[in-house]
Protein backbone atom coordinates (compact mmCIF):
# COMPACT_ATOMS: atom_id res chain seq x y z
CA UNK A 1 0.00 0.00 0.00
CA UNK A 2 2.69 2.66 0.89
CA UNK A 3 4.70 1.36 -2.21
CA UNK A 4 1.83 2.39 -4.26
CA UNK A 5 1.40 5.57 -2.58
CA UNK A 6 4.37 6.91 -2.86
CA UNK A 7 4.84 5.64 -6.97
CA UNK A 8 1.47 7.21 -7.36
CA UNK A 9 3.35 10.82 -5.83
CA UNK A 10 6.50 10.13 -8.03
CA UNK A 11 4.36 10.23 -10.78
CA UNK A 12 2.33 13.02 -9.38
CA UNK A 13 5.91 15.48 -9.00
CA UNK A 14 7.49 14.24 -12.11
CA UNK A 15 4.13 15.65 -13.78
CA UNK A 16 4.68 19.15 -12.04
CA UNK A 17 8.11 19.16 -12.95
CA UNK A 18 7.15 18.83 -16.54
CA UNK A 19 5.88 22.18 -15.85
CA UNK A 20 8.41 24.22 -18.04
CA UNK A 21 9.22 27.88 -17.39
CA UNK A 22 8.30 29.79 -20.21
CA UNK A 23 11.99 31.08 -20.84
CA UNK A 24 12.19 27.21 -22.14
CA UNK A 25 9.19 27.20 -23.92
CA UNK A 26 10.29 30.34 -25.76
CA UNK A 27 13.37 28.87 -26.53
CA UNK A 28 11.76 26.12 -28.46
CA UNK A 29 9.86 28.73 -30.56
CA UNK A 30 13.49 30.06 -31.16
CA UNK A 31 15.29 27.14 -32.11
CA UNK A 32 11.93 25.77 -34.11
CA UNK A 33 12.63 28.85 -36.47
CA UNK A 34 16.32 29.00 -36.65
CA UNK A 35 16.41 25.19 -37.51
CA UNK A 36 13.61 25.73 -40.09
CA UNK A 37 16.01 28.90 -41.52
CA UNK A 38 18.94 27.32 -41.40
CA UNK A 39 17.48 24.33 -43.51
CA UNK A 40 16.25 26.30 -46.28
CA UNK A 41 19.10 28.56 -46.54
CA UNK A 42 21.13 25.33 -47.06
CA UNK A 43 18.58 24.45 -50.40
CA UNK A 44 19.65 26.77 -53.06
CA UNK A 45 17.94 24.60 -55.30
CA UNK A 46 14.88 25.67 -53.70
CA UNK A 47 15.76 29.53 -52.58
CA UNK A 48 16.97 30.59 -55.51
CA UNK A 49 14.13 30.11 -58.01
CA UNK A 50 11.71 31.76 -55.58
CA UNK A 51 14.50 34.95 -54.99
CA UNK A 52 15.18 35.30 -58.73
CA UNK A 53 12.22 34.44 -60.70
CA UNK A 54 10.20 37.81 -59.83
CA UNK A 55 13.39 39.94 -60.46
CA UNK A 56 14.82 38.49 -63.72
CA UNK A 57 10.87 39.16 -65.22
CA UNK A 58 10.77 42.91 -63.34
CA UNK A 59 14.59 43.47 -65.12
CA UNK A 60 13.01 42.32 -68.31
CA UNK A 61 9.74 43.66 -68.17
CA UNK A 62 10.01 46.68 -65.86
CA UNK A 63 13.35 47.86 -66.73
CA UNK A 64 14.40 46.84 -70.19
CA UNK A 65 10.94 46.72 -71.85
CA UNK A 66 10.00 49.75 -69.67
CA UNK A 67 9.84 52.39 -72.22
CA UNK A 68 7.36 50.72 -74.49
CA UNK A 69 4.84 50.97 -71.62
CA UNK A 70 4.71 54.64 -70.61
CA UNK A 71 6.55 56.64 -67.31
CA UNK A 72 4.50 54.61 -64.72
CA UNK A 73 5.70 51.45 -66.07
CA UNK A 74 8.68 51.02 -63.58
CA UNK A 75 6.12 51.60 -60.35
CA UNK A 76 3.50 49.52 -61.90
CA UNK A 77 5.24 47.18 -62.35
CA UNK A 78 7.38 46.92 -59.40
CA UNK A 79 4.25 46.35 -57.50
CA UNK A 80 2.96 43.58 -59.52
CA UNK A 81 5.97 41.81 -59.08
CA UNK A 82 6.68 42.45 -55.80
CA UNK A 83 2.84 40.74 -54.80
CA UNK A 84 3.81 37.63 -57.27
CA UNK A 85 7.43 37.30 -55.77
CA UNK A 86 6.14 37.53 -52.10
CA UNK A 87 3.13 34.55 -53.03
CA UNK A 88 5.81 32.08 -53.70
CA UNK A 89 7.59 32.10 -50.25
CA UNK A 90 4.24 32.02 -48.43
CA UNK A 91 2.44 28.98 -51.10
CA UNK A 92 5.84 26.94 -51.47
CA UNK A 93 7.52 27.63 -47.67
CA UNK A 94 4.20 26.33 -46.56
CA UNK A 95 2.17 24.19 -49.09
CA UNK A 96 5.19 21.97 -50.32
CA UNK A 97 7.04 21.54 -46.68
CA UNK A 98 4.04 20.73 -44.98
CA UNK A 99 2.96 17.96 -47.64
CA UNK A 100 6.81 16.83 -47.88
CA UNK A 101 6.75 16.59 -44.19
CA UNK A 102 3.27 15.36 -43.77
CA UNK A 103 4.71 12.49 -46.54
CA UNK A 104 7.96 11.29 -45.07
CA UNK A 105 6.67 11.07 -41.13
CA UNK A 106 8.31 14.08 -39.86
CA UNK A 107 5.12 16.01 -38.79
CA UNK A 108 4.04 12.67 -37.34
CA UNK A 109 7.53 12.70 -35.06
CA UNK A 110 7.19 15.91 -34.83
CA UNK A 111 3.57 15.64 -33.12
CA UNK A 112 4.79 12.48 -30.93
CA UNK A 113 7.57 15.10 -29.48
CA UNK A 114 6.78 17.40 -27.16
CA UNK A 115 6.87 20.49 -29.73
CA UNK A 116 4.75 22.99 -29.00
CA UNK A 117 2.41 23.10 -31.84
CA UNK A 118 2.76 26.77 -33.04
CA UNK A 119 6.37 26.44 -32.35
CA UNK A 120 6.13 24.37 -35.97
CA UNK A 121 4.09 26.97 -37.73
CA UNK A 122 5.94 30.29 -36.36
CA UNK A 123 8.85 28.84 -37.47
CA UNK A 124 7.62 28.09 -41.19
CA UNK A 125 6.12 31.74 -40.96
CA UNK A 126 9.62 33.40 -39.34
CA UNK A 127 11.31 31.85 -42.70
CA UNK A 128 8.53 33.11 -45.11
CA UNK A 129 8.95 36.17 -43.61
CA UNK A 130 12.72 36.40 -44.33
CA UNK A 131 12.12 35.66 -47.93
CA UNK A 132 9.75 37.83 -48.76
CA UNK A 133 11.41 40.73 -47.24
CA UNK A 134 14.46 39.21 -49.57
CA UNK A 135 12.52 39.42 -52.18
CA UNK A 136 10.98 42.97 -51.62
CA UNK A 137 14.09 44.65 -50.87
CA UNK A 138 16.01 43.01 -54.12
CA UNK A 139 13.72 44.76 -56.53
CA UNK A 140 13.30 47.85 -54.38
CA UNK A 141 17.07 48.05 -55.03
CA UNK A 142 16.34 47.33 -58.60
CA UNK A 143 13.98 49.93 -59.09
CA UNK A 144 15.88 52.93 -57.43
CA UNK A 145 19.44 52.02 -59.09
CA UNK A 146 18.36 50.54 -62.09
CA UNK A 147 14.80 51.52 -62.88
CA UNK A 148 15.22 54.99 -61.47
CA UNK A 149 11.81 54.58 -60.96
CA UNK A 150 11.69 57.94 -58.43
CA UNK A 151 10.41 56.20 -55.35
CA UNK A 152 10.33 58.51 -52.11
CA UNK A 153 11.63 56.72 -49.04
CA UNK A 154 8.02 56.25 -47.57
CA UNK A 155 6.75 54.67 -50.81
CA UNK A 156 9.79 52.54 -50.13
CA UNK A 157 9.08 51.23 -46.94
CA UNK A 158 5.90 51.06 -47.01
CA UNK A 159 6.50 48.69 -50.03
CA UNK A 160 8.59 46.83 -47.96
CA UNK A 161 6.03 45.99 -45.49
CA UNK A 162 3.17 45.73 -46.87
CA UNK A 163 5.37 42.92 -48.85
CA UNK A 164 6.81 41.34 -46.02
CA UNK A 165 3.62 41.08 -43.69
CA UNK A 166 1.97 40.22 -47.65
CA UNK A 167 3.24 36.64 -47.22
CA UNK A 168 1.25 36.09 -44.53
CA UNK A 169 -2.46 35.39 -46.28
CA UNK A 170 0.23 32.70 -49.24
CA UNK A 171 1.26 31.41 -45.81
CA UNK A 172 -1.71 30.53 -45.13
CA UNK A 173 -3.23 29.24 -48.15
CA UNK A 174 0.00 27.11 -48.74
CA UNK A 175 -1.05 25.43 -45.24
CA UNK A 176 -4.37 24.60 -46.21
CA UNK A 177 -2.95 23.07 -49.72
CA UNK A 178 -0.20 21.47 -47.32
CA UNK A 179 -2.96 19.35 -45.45
CA UNK A 180 -4.86 18.59 -48.28
CA UNK A 181 -1.68 17.38 -50.66
CA UNK A 182 0.46 14.73 -49.25
CA UNK A 183 4.51 14.15 -50.42
CA UNK A 184 5.71 14.21 -53.74
CA UNK A 185 1.69 15.96 -54.56
CA UNK A 186 2.70 19.67 -53.01
CA UNK A 187 4.56 21.11 -55.63
CA UNK A 188 2.35 20.85 -58.78
CA UNK A 189 -0.75 21.77 -56.49
CA UNK A 190 1.24 24.56 -55.25
CA UNK A 191 2.20 25.73 -58.74
CA UNK A 192 -1.82 24.83 -60.08
CA UNK A 193 -2.68 27.32 -57.53
CA UNK A 194 0.13 30.16 -57.87
CA UNK A 195 0.35 30.85 -61.52
CA UNK A 196 -3.47 31.26 -62.34
CA UNK A 197 -4.12 32.87 -59.75
CA UNK A 198 -1.37 35.80 -60.30
CA UNK A 199 -2.77 35.97 -64.20
CA UNK A 200 -6.34 36.03 -63.08
CA UNK A 201 -5.23 38.82 -60.27
CA UNK A 202 -3.72 41.34 -62.95
CA UNK A 203 -0.03 40.27 -62.52
CA UNK A 204 0.85 39.79 -65.47
CA UNK A 205 -1.10 41.39 -67.87
CA UNK A 206 -3.33 44.58 -66.31
CA UNK A 207 -6.79 43.46 -65.44
CA UNK A 208 -8.35 45.97 -67.82
CA UNK A 209 -7.28 44.09 -70.79
CA UNK A 210 -8.97 41.16 -69.37
CA UNK A 211 -12.49 40.23 -70.07
CA UNK A 212 -15.27 41.77 -68.23
CA UNK A 213 -15.93 38.44 -66.23
CA UNK A 214 -12.48 37.47 -64.77
CA UNK A 215 -12.40 41.39 -64.16
CA UNK A 216 -15.33 41.13 -61.87
CA UNK A 217 -14.55 37.56 -60.23
CA UNK A 218 -10.58 39.30 -59.82
CA UNK A 219 -11.96 40.76 -55.72
CA UNK A 220 -12.01 37.01 -54.88
CA UNK A 221 -7.92 36.41 -55.33
CA UNK A 222 -6.18 37.09 -52.18
CA UNK A 223 -3.42 38.43 -54.72
CA UNK A 224 -5.80 40.72 -56.62
CA UNK A 225 -5.88 42.75 -52.99
CA UNK A 226 -2.12 42.82 -51.93
CA UNK A 227 -1.41 44.03 -55.84
CA UNK A 228 -4.08 47.20 -54.96
CA UNK A 229 -2.18 47.67 -51.29
CA UNK A 230 1.27 47.19 -53.41
CA UNK A 231 0.10 49.59 -56.10
CA UNK A 232 -1.16 52.07 -53.18
CA UNK A 233 2.33 51.95 -51.59
CA UNK A 234 4.18 53.07 -54.77
CA UNK A 235 1.18 56.01 -54.91
CA UNK A 236 -0.73 54.04 -57.79
CA UNK A 237 -3.59 52.65 -56.10
CA UNK A 238 -6.95 53.53 -56.52
CA UNK A 239 -9.32 50.41 -56.59
CA UNK A 240 -11.00 51.13 -52.67
CA UNK A 241 -9.72 52.23 -49.24
CA UNK A 242 -6.56 50.25 -48.22
CA UNK A 243 -8.11 48.99 -45.32
CA UNK A 244 -10.94 47.50 -47.26
CA UNK A 245 -7.62 45.30 -48.78
CA UNK A 246 -6.10 44.34 -45.41
CA UNK A 247 -9.73 43.46 -43.99
CA UNK A 248 -10.23 40.79 -46.71
CA UNK A 249 -6.79 39.67 -47.01
CA UNK A 250 -7.43 39.04 -42.79
CA UNK A 251 -10.46 37.27 -43.76
CA UNK A 252 -8.95 35.13 -46.16
CA UNK A 253 -6.03 34.15 -43.96
CA UNK A 254 -8.20 33.32 -41.20
CA UNK A 255 -10.65 31.03 -42.77
CA UNK A 256 -7.45 28.97 -44.89
CA UNK A 257 -5.64 29.05 -41.41
CA UNK A 258 -8.55 27.33 -39.82
CA UNK A 259 -9.91 24.83 -42.37
CA UNK A 260 -6.18 23.95 -42.08
CA UNK A 261 -5.80 23.47 -38.42
CA UNK A 262 -9.04 21.22 -38.35
CA UNK A 263 -7.92 19.32 -40.98
CA UNK A 264 -3.99 18.88 -39.40
CA UNK A 265 -6.09 17.51 -36.02
CA UNK A 266 -8.09 15.16 -37.37
CA UNK A 267 -5.66 13.37 -39.89
CA UNK A 268 -2.45 14.73 -39.16
CA UNK B 1 1.54 -6.86 -7.71
CA UNK B 2 2.25 -2.80 -8.99
CA UNK B 3 -0.49 -0.61 -8.50
CA UNK B 4 -2.30 -0.33 -11.82
CA UNK B 5 -2.41 3.35 -11.06
CA UNK B 6 1.20 3.54 -11.10
CA UNK B 7 1.72 2.64 -14.38
CA UNK B 8 3.92 5.45 -16.74
CA UNK B 9 1.64 4.40 -20.03
CA UNK B 10 -1.65 2.68 -19.81
CA UNK B 11 -4.13 1.60 -22.38
CA UNK B 12 -7.41 0.47 -20.73
CA UNK B 13 -10.34 -1.10 -23.03
CA UNK B 14 -9.01 0.76 -26.12
CA UNK B 15 -10.73 0.53 -28.98
CA UNK B 16 -10.08 1.78 -32.53
CA UNK B 17 -11.45 1.18 -35.72
CA UNK B 18 -10.37 2.00 -39.21
CA UNK B 19 -13.71 1.62 -41.14
CA UNK B 20 -15.56 -1.80 -40.41
CA UNK B 21 -12.32 -2.91 -39.37
CA UNK B 22 -10.96 -3.04 -35.69
CA UNK B 23 -7.03 -2.33 -35.34
CA UNK B 24 -7.60 -2.28 -31.81
CA UNK B 25 -10.15 -4.69 -30.21
CA UNK B 26 -10.13 -3.54 -26.68
CA UNK B 27 -6.93 -3.92 -25.48
CA UNK B 28 -5.42 -2.95 -21.74
CA UNK B 29 -2.01 -2.46 -21.27
CA UNK B 30 -0.08 -1.23 -18.62
CA UNK B 31 3.71 0.11 -18.52
CA UNK B 32 5.62 0.17 -15.25
CA UNK B 33 8.64 2.31 -13.81
CA UNK B 34 11.79 1.23 -15.71
CA UNK B 35 9.80 -1.89 -17.92
CA UNK B 36 11.27 -2.92 -20.75
CA UNK B 37 8.46 -4.09 -22.85
CA UNK B 38 7.95 -5.67 -26.36
CA UNK B 39 5.61 -5.21 -28.35
CA UNK B 40 4.99 -8.37 -30.79
CA UNK B 41 2.36 -9.48 -33.62
CA UNK B 42 2.37 -10.00 -37.07
CA UNK B 43 1.57 -6.81 -39.62
CA UNK B 44 -1.75 -5.39 -38.74
CA UNK B 45 -1.95 -6.85 -35.30
CA UNK B 46 -2.29 -3.47 -33.74
CA UNK B 47 1.78 -2.61 -32.87
CA UNK B 48 1.37 0.72 -34.78
CA UNK B 49 -1.83 1.62 -33.36
CA UNK B 50 -1.56 1.51 -29.56
CA UNK B 51 1.84 2.85 -30.21
CA UNK B 52 0.22 6.23 -32.21
CA UNK B 53 -2.68 6.17 -29.01
CA UNK B 54 0.08 6.11 -26.70
CA UNK B 55 1.84 8.99 -28.39
CA UNK B 56 -1.54 11.03 -29.02
CA UNK B 57 -0.82 10.74 -32.55
CA UNK B 58 -4.91 9.33 -32.65
CA UNK B 59 -7.65 8.49 -30.70
CA UNK B 60 -9.22 6.14 -29.18
CA UNK B 61 -12.98 5.39 -30.11
CA UNK B 62 -14.00 3.41 -26.99
CA UNK B 63 -11.31 3.15 -23.88
CA UNK B 64 -8.85 4.98 -22.02
CA UNK B 65 -5.27 6.09 -22.62
CA UNK B 66 -3.01 7.32 -20.24
CA UNK B 67 0.24 8.60 -20.46
CA UNK B 68 1.53 9.61 -17.10
CA UNK B 69 -2.06 9.51 -15.78
CA UNK B 70 -2.51 12.88 -18.25
CA UNK B 71 -4.44 12.58 -21.64
CA UNK B 72 -1.20 11.77 -24.39
CA UNK B 73 -2.61 14.94 -26.22
CA UNK B 74 -1.52 16.85 -23.63
CA UNK B 75 1.95 19.02 -23.90
CA UNK B 76 3.07 18.28 -20.16
CA UNK B 77 2.03 14.43 -20.84
CA UNK B 78 4.95 14.01 -23.54
CA UNK B 79 7.44 16.26 -22.02
CA UNK B 80 8.25 12.85 -20.26
CA UNK B 81 8.56 11.03 -23.77
CA UNK B 82 11.21 9.95 -25.94
CA UNK B 83 10.49 9.11 -29.23
CA UNK B 84 12.37 7.15 -32.21
CA UNK B 85 9.84 6.29 -34.74
CA UNK B 86 10.19 3.70 -38.19
CA UNK B 87 10.09 6.15 -40.66
CA UNK B 88 10.88 9.65 -39.90
CA UNK B 89 13.30 11.82 -42.54
CA UNK B 90 14.66 14.42 -40.51
CA UNK B 91 15.83 17.75 -42.47
CA UNK B 92 18.76 16.26 -44.99
CA UNK B 93 20.81 19.66 -44.67
CA UNK B 94 20.74 20.18 -40.86
CA UNK B 95 23.46 19.25 -38.93
CA UNK B 96 23.54 16.62 -36.04
CA UNK B 97 24.22 19.05 -33.47
CA UNK B 98 21.44 21.03 -34.89
CA UNK B 99 19.25 18.52 -35.02
CA UNK B 100 19.90 17.73 -31.53
CA UNK B 101 20.20 21.45 -30.16
CA UNK B 102 16.28 21.52 -31.95
CA UNK B 103 14.91 18.56 -30.03
CA UNK B 104 16.49 19.20 -26.89
CA UNK B 105 14.98 23.00 -26.63
CA UNK B 106 11.29 21.07 -26.74
CA UNK B 107 12.01 19.37 -23.21
CA UNK B 108 12.39 21.40 -19.48
CA UNK B 109 15.28 19.52 -18.20
CA UNK B 110 17.47 18.02 -21.43
CA UNK B 111 20.63 16.54 -21.23
CA UNK B 112 24.08 18.28 -22.26
CA UNK B 113 24.36 17.57 -25.52
CA UNK B 114 27.59 16.10 -25.79
CA UNK B 115 25.91 13.38 -23.39
CA UNK B 116 23.24 12.30 -25.38
CA UNK B 117 25.65 12.42 -28.11
CA UNK B 118 27.79 9.89 -26.43
CA UNK B 119 25.36 8.16 -25.23
CA UNK B 120 24.00 7.30 -29.02
CA UNK B 121 27.47 6.82 -30.10
CA UNK B 122 27.66 9.62 -32.56
CA UNK B 123 29.95 11.78 -30.67
CA UNK B 124 31.97 11.79 -34.04
CA UNK B 125 28.94 12.69 -35.78
CA UNK B 126 27.33 16.20 -34.63
CA UNK B 127 29.28 18.45 -37.31
CA UNK B 128 28.33 16.54 -39.88
CA UNK B 129 24.89 17.04 -42.40
CA UNK B 130 21.97 14.12 -41.61
CA UNK B 131 21.67 13.69 -45.18
CA UNK B 132 24.82 12.59 -45.25
CA UNK B 133 25.21 10.20 -43.02
CA UNK B 134 24.74 6.06 -44.11
CA UNK B 135 21.04 4.74 -42.92
CA UNK B 136 22.61 3.19 -39.20
CA UNK B 137 24.14 6.47 -38.95
CA UNK B 138 20.75 7.72 -39.15
CA UNK B 139 19.20 5.44 -36.94
CA UNK B 140 21.37 6.19 -33.92
CA UNK B 141 21.06 10.33 -34.76
CA UNK B 142 17.07 9.67 -33.82
CA UNK B 143 18.16 7.80 -30.66
CA UNK B 144 19.56 10.18 -29.82
CA UNK B 145 16.78 12.69 -30.39
CA UNK B 146 14.52 10.27 -28.60
CA UNK B 147 16.64 10.48 -25.55
CA UNK B 148 17.83 13.95 -26.00
CA UNK B 149 14.98 15.20 -22.89
CA UNK B 150 16.11 12.66 -20.45
CA UNK B 151 12.61 10.67 -20.85
CA UNK B 152 11.29 8.53 -18.33
CA UNK B 153 9.49 6.66 -21.49
CA UNK B 154 11.00 5.76 -24.16
CA UNK B 155 9.39 4.69 -27.62
CA UNK B 156 11.38 2.92 -29.77
CA UNK B 157 9.62 1.79 -33.02
CA UNK B 158 11.81 -1.29 -34.98
CA UNK B 159 14.70 0.88 -33.44
CA UNK B 160 18.04 -1.16 -35.22
CA UNK B 161 16.37 -1.68 -38.54
CA UNK B 162 19.39 -0.70 -40.77
CA UNK B 163 22.26 -1.29 -38.47
CA UNK B 164 24.76 -3.93 -38.67
CA UNK B 165 25.46 -6.34 -35.66
CA UNK B 166 27.63 -4.02 -33.97
CA UNK B 167 25.98 -1.33 -33.93
CA UNK B 168 22.98 -2.59 -32.97
CA UNK B 169 24.75 -4.48 -30.06
CA UNK B 170 25.64 -0.87 -29.11
CA UNK B 171 22.10 0.44 -29.06
CA UNK B 172 20.93 -2.64 -26.95
CA UNK B 173 23.47 -1.71 -24.23
CA UNK B 174 22.40 1.81 -24.36
CA UNK B 175 18.85 0.86 -23.94
CA UNK B 176 19.80 -1.60 -21.23
CA UNK B 177 22.16 1.38 -19.30
CA UNK B 178 18.68 3.89 -19.35
CA UNK B 179 16.86 1.56 -18.17
CA UNK B 180 19.39 0.43 -15.57
CA UNK B 181 20.46 3.63 -14.36
CA UNK B 182 17.36 6.11 -14.68
CA UNK B 183 14.84 3.83 -14.43
CA UNK B 184 13.34 4.69 -17.61
CA UNK B 185 10.47 2.35 -19.48
CA UNK B 186 10.32 1.42 -22.54
CA UNK B 187 8.06 0.22 -25.37
CA UNK B 188 9.57 -1.85 -27.76
CA UNK B 189 8.30 -3.19 -31.45
CA UNK B 190 10.58 -5.28 -33.44
CA UNK B 191 10.69 -7.69 -35.77
CA UNK B 192 13.94 -9.36 -34.75
CA UNK B 193 12.80 -11.86 -32.08
CA UNK B 194 16.49 -12.26 -30.49
CA UNK B 195 16.07 -8.11 -29.92
CA UNK B 196 12.98 -8.59 -27.91
CA UNK B 197 14.31 -11.93 -26.06
CA UNK B 198 18.04 -9.48 -25.08
CA UNK B 199 16.30 -6.89 -24.25
CA UNK B 200 12.66 -7.48 -22.65
CA UNK B 201 11.27 -7.97 -19.30
CA UNK B 202 7.94 -8.43 -20.53
CA UNK B 203 6.71 -9.41 -24.36
CA UNK B 204 3.14 -8.71 -24.95
CA UNK B 205 1.77 -10.73 -28.41
CA UNK B 206 -0.42 -8.86 -30.62
CA UNK B 207 -3.28 -10.27 -33.21
CA UNK B 208 -6.17 -9.15 -34.84
CA UNK B 209 -6.21 -6.17 -32.25
CA UNK B 210 -6.06 -8.05 -29.00
CA UNK B 211 -3.61 -9.05 -26.69
CA UNK B 212 -2.89 -12.77 -27.20
CA UNK B 213 0.08 -13.47 -24.97
CA UNK B 214 2.01 -11.85 -22.41
CA UNK B 215 4.98 -12.17 -20.13
CA UNK B 216 8.44 -12.55 -19.55
CA UNK B 217 10.01 -14.19 -22.33
CA UNK B 218 10.99 -17.48 -20.77
CA UNK B 219 7.07 -17.22 -19.71
CA UNK B 220 6.04 -17.04 -22.88
CA UNK B 221 7.80 -19.89 -24.18
CA UNK B 222 6.47 -21.79 -21.70
CA UNK B 223 3.11 -21.04 -22.19
CA UNK B 224 4.22 -22.74 -25.50
CA UNK B 225 5.88 -25.50 -24.45
CA UNK B 226 6.61 -27.31 -27.13
CA UNK B 227 9.74 -29.16 -28.09
CA UNK B 228 11.26 -30.79 -31.47
CA UNK B 229 13.10 -33.71 -31.33
CA UNK B 230 14.32 -35.36 -34.84
CA UNK B 231 16.01 -38.92 -34.82
CA UNK B 232 17.04 -41.58 -37.56
CA UNK B 233 14.48 -44.14 -36.96
CA UNK B 234 12.23 -46.96 -38.67
CA UNK B 235 9.67 -46.22 -36.57
CA UNK B 236 6.06 -45.35 -37.74
CA UNK B 237 5.29 -42.15 -37.73
CA UNK B 238 1.11 -42.28 -38.10
CA UNK B 239 2.06 -44.71 -35.00
CA UNK B 240 3.67 -42.29 -33.55
CA UNK B 241 1.78 -39.83 -33.75
CA UNK B 242 -1.08 -41.21 -31.89
CA UNK B 243 1.19 -41.37 -28.66
CA UNK B 244 0.11 -39.54 -25.77
CA UNK B 245 1.63 -35.73 -25.59
CA UNK B 246 3.03 -35.72 -29.11
CA UNK B 247 1.33 -33.45 -30.94
CA UNK B 248 3.07 -33.96 -34.89
CA UNK B 249 5.02 -36.56 -35.80
CA UNK B 250 6.16 -37.01 -39.65
CA UNK B 251 8.40 -38.34 -41.25
CA UNK B 252 11.22 -36.15 -43.69
CA UNK B 253 12.69 -38.98 -45.50
CA UNK B 254 14.79 -41.19 -43.05
CA UNK B 255 14.32 -38.96 -40.12
CA UNK B 256 11.56 -38.85 -37.76
CA UNK B 257 10.47 -35.49 -36.44
CA UNK B 258 8.04 -34.92 -33.52
CA UNK B 259 6.97 -31.89 -32.06
CA UNK B 260 5.77 -32.91 -28.31
CA UNK B 261 5.06 -30.88 -24.66
CA UNK B 262 6.72 -33.42 -22.57
CA UNK B 263 10.27 -34.13 -24.13
CA UNK B 264 11.52 -36.55 -21.60
CA UNK B 265 9.28 -39.09 -21.53
CA UNK B 266 8.50 -38.73 -25.87
CA UNK B 267 12.51 -39.29 -25.86
CA UNK B 268 12.49 -42.54 -23.30
CA UNK B 269 9.59 -44.16 -25.41
CA UNK B 270 11.10 -43.93 -28.47
CA UNK B 271 14.48 -45.31 -27.04
CA UNK B 272 12.34 -48.22 -25.62
CA UNK B 273 10.46 -48.70 -28.55
CA UNK B 274 13.56 -48.48 -31.44
CA UNK B 275 16.95 -49.59 -30.08
CA UNK B 276 18.76 -48.88 -33.39
CA UNK B 277 17.58 -45.16 -33.13
CA UNK B 278 20.24 -42.76 -34.13
CA UNK B 279 21.24 -39.37 -34.41
CA UNK B 280 18.78 -37.61 -31.74
CA UNK B 281 18.61 -34.14 -31.42
CA UNK B 282 16.20 -32.52 -29.13
CA UNK B 283 15.18 -28.58 -29.43
CA UNK B 284 13.34 -26.45 -27.28
CA UNK B 285 11.50 -23.60 -29.36
CA UNK B 286 12.23 -20.66 -29.10
CA UNK B 287 10.77 -17.17 -28.84
CA UNK B 288 10.03 -17.48 -32.77
CA UNK B 289 8.34 -20.45 -32.25
CA UNK B 290 6.27 -19.30 -29.79
CA UNK B 291 5.44 -16.53 -31.02
CA UNK B 292 3.68 -18.16 -34.08
CA UNK B 293 2.13 -20.52 -32.10
CA UNK B 294 0.10 -17.62 -30.18
CA UNK B 295 -0.48 -15.88 -32.97
CA UNK B 296 -1.65 -18.58 -35.63
CA UNK B 297 -4.14 -20.04 -33.10
CA UNK B 298 -5.80 -16.62 -33.37
CA UNK B 299 -5.57 -16.55 -37.10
Amino acid sequence: MNTTVSQASAIGHAAAAAAMPWRRVLGAYREEARAEILRYLRMPNFMLPLLLMPCLFYLLFGIVLAHANGPDAPRYLLASYATFGVMAPGLFGFGVSLAMERGDGLLMLKRAMPMPPLAYLLGKMAMALLMAAVVSLLLLAMAGCLAHAGLHPSQMVRLLVTGTLGVLPFGALGMLIGSLAKGQGGPGTVNLVYLPMAFLSGLWFPLSILPGVLQRLAPVWPSYHLDQLALQAVGLGHAGSAWGHVAALAGFTAACLLVAARRLRRYG
Amino acid sequence: MPDPSAAVARLAGAVKRYGPQRALDGLDLALQRGEILALLGPNGAGKSTSIGLLLGLIRADAGRVELFGRDPQQLAARRHIGVMLQSAALPATLRVGELLRLAASYYPHPRPLAESAELAGIADLLGRRYGNLSGGQQRRVQFALALCGRPRLLFLDEPTVGMDIEARQKLWAAIRRLRTEEGCAIVLTTHYLEEAEALADRVCVLARGRLVGEGSVDALRAQVARTRIRCLSDLDATAVAAWSQVSVAERDGDRLRIVTTAAEQVVRRLLDADPALRELEVQRAGLAEAFTELTREVA
